[in-house]
């Protein structure tokens, strides 16, 4: 029996504040601990919270974006449960009068087509501080440092629409790109502004019904959540064949075993006693409000990646990987729009300009490089092109120019000149063609006699004594007229 | 609505509340009683009508996204019970 997964997830994103969402603290990263804390986020008695409108803006953004039915009212409540990262005993949340309900995001399988991932519900809530577990045998405390308490976070849950491992990969890479696109968080995972927890479970491949799932978190990167799939597709399959029963349970990833483990049922107890939360009023989700962001939502990657497939003749595959940043993709067509050769822009961007930055940037967690960190602006790489496609230079000028390009920030024209990469002109190849001539006599007897394919040995030794300077398109003519053969 | 010890007892698991066996029977007694005379309010009819999240008819209550300097670090761990360099000291979590 082939079992498929069916996977869903909750998606925590911190919103891109610059004060967190009850009260003015700031959301900086990185300073020192216990020092973005005032009497609201530290939970003391008698703060109130009041809604960051910022953060309320944001939310309302994505939920726009996805589609969602935002209702007219949105309400807070209060989720109840003691931890000591949480300082008021309660996160304050949206259980019941959520900000967007229903929606989907759409994701690029390529030759798959586009699918849409169903979103359940989006919501507005505060994350929680950080615990610190210093090290040492004798050590039986933890540290708290609550500056990351009540930082604006959005939970967007979607609905269990994924069928596969790669389905998982490319929903978490494009919620990060539609994210980021939208420009509502950093998304910078390995400081924990954006996280995925994995909702799991397994079934015969074309059976309706749900299995039980599992709910797995401390999932702290893409590549850790692809791992638990493998995992739990190995744990669940091998209960289901035994003829055993999935327990519907939360589990916490063993990135040492890499494997998930049951938690505690006394933490499992997911009583969390909501109720609306007295402090907040209620939200009317205006119709002004909604137009205005409306009218400021950007072109997302999906559509942007089909636009540039149609209006630029790009491949699917080219299209993704130029559309999958927005950086990358306003690039792009800042090139193109001051050298209208869209498929020339497009292969150099990514022969170039994106090795460049993979050869840097801290793989798929680490540090993300954008265009922007590339020394090489868009309207130098236009004119380089420019120069290629009017004959000025050489392809093989072009790729030596680049890495200076990148060294010296100095445009193409400019360093053409310094460096006299300009082709030869035929006045001066002429004595250059005939030494290569009277140094192969072989060869150019074989083109007289025929052989037109030999012309390419001539070609190189030409190219070889120039240094590339030589135009290919009027050499080999020039070549041909000396040893008169047509 | 009958208030059960082990009711009781569940409650004061989740807010970390140890009690005796003579308060839960209390309790369970006191609360029982609590919940009865509230429970006078289920024979209005409420079909209809929305339920209310809050009694207060202002909505909307923004603040702007704007910085406001927090406390101080001495200040922020000043009232905690235990505190070790810049961090509040907790019992083990893990």
């Amino acid at each position: 029996m082939e079992l498929e997964p069916v996977i869903g997830f909750e998606v925590h994103a911190e919103l891109k504040t610059r004060a967190k969402v009850w009260c003015g603290c700031s959301t900086a990263f990185g300073a020192p601990p216990n020092t973005n804390v005032c009497p609201v986020c530290m939970g003391l008695p008698g703060a109130l919270p009041v809604l960051n409108e910022g953060a309320y803006r944001l939310a309302l953004r994505t939920a726009l974006a996805l589609h969602c039915d935002i209702p007219p009212v949105t309400t807070f409540d209060r989720k109840n449960y003691y931890y000591p990262d949480l300082p008021k005993n309660y996160q304050i949340s949206q259980n019941d009068k959520f900000l967007g309900k229903g929606g989907y995001l759409e994701i690029n399988l390529g030759e798959a087509g586009v699918k849409q991932v169903g979103i359940d519900n989006i919501h507005l809530e505060e994350d929680a501080g950080k615990n610190i577990h210093p090290e040492g045998t004798a050590v039986d405390y933890s540290l708290l440092d609550l500056n990351r308490a009540g930082m604006p976070l959005l939970e967007i849950v979607t609905k269990p629409d994924i069928r596969s491992r790669h389905e998982a990969h490319v929903f978490m890479n494009s919620m990060r790109s539609f994210l980021k696109y939208l420009d509502v968080s950093d998304c910078k995972m390995e400081e924990g502004s954006l996280r995925f927890e994995l909702n799991m479970s397994l079934r015969p491949k074309g059976s309706e019904e749900f299995g039980t799932k599992v709910e797995v978190k401390n999932l702290n990167s893409i590549s850790v959540v692809l791992k638990c799939i493998d995992a739990e597709l190995e744990r669940q399959g091998a209960v289901l064949a035994e003829g055993g029963a999935i327990i519907q349970e939360t589990r916490l990833w063993d990135d040492v075993e890499a494997v998930t483990r049951a938690m505690r049922t006394k933490e499992t107890a997911t009583d969390y006693r909501y109720f609306p939360d007295p402090d907040l009023v209620d939200f009317e989700v205006k119709e002004e409000v909604k137009q205005e962001i409306l009218a400021t939502l950007p072109e997302l990657p999906v559509a942007r990646c089909r636009r540039f497939e149609e209006q630029y003749g790009l491949s699917a595959y080219d299209a993704g990987l130029l559309t999958a940043q927005r950086q990358t993709a306003d690039y792009f067509e800042d090139a193109v729009r001051l050298h209208n050769n869209p498929k020339g822009v497009a292969n150099w961007i990514m022969a170039e300009a994106l090795r460049w930055l993979n050869e840097r940037s801290g793989g798929e967690e680490g540090e993300e490089l954008t265009i922007e960190h590339f020394p090489v602006p868009a309207p130098a790489i236009a004119e380089l092109l420019r120069l290629l496609d009017e004959g000025t230079i050489t392809g093989k000028i072009a790729k030596q120019l680049f890495p200076m390009m990148i060294d010296t920030g100095k445009t193409p024209s400019v360093l053409v000149e310094e460096k006299g990469l300009k082709p030869l002109d035929d006045s001066a190849l002429d004595p250059i063609v005939e030494e290569v001539i009277a140094n192969m006599p072989k060869v150019a007897d074989d083109v007289r006699n025929g052989k037109a394919k030999a012309i390419g040995a001539l070609v190189g030794a030409v190219m070889k004594k120039t240094q590339g300077k030589a135009n290919p398109a009027t050499l080999t003519p020039l070549i041909k007229s000396k040893l008169g053969v047509e | 609505m009958k208030i059960t010890p082990e009711l009781v007892e569940h409650v004061a698991l989740l807010s970390r509340l140890e009690l005796t066996e003579e308060q839960k029977a209390q309790f369970s007694r006191e609360l029982s009683k609590i919940f009865e005379y509230v429970e006078q309010l289920g024979e209005v009819d409420v079909s209809g009508v929305e339920p209310t999240a809050h009694p207060l008819p202002q909505k909307n209550k923004f603040r702007p996204d704007e910085v406001v300097p927090g406390l101080a670090n001495e200040t922020a761990l000043a009232n905690a019970p235990e505190t070790e360099d810049v961090y509040f000291k907790v019992p083990q979590v893990l």
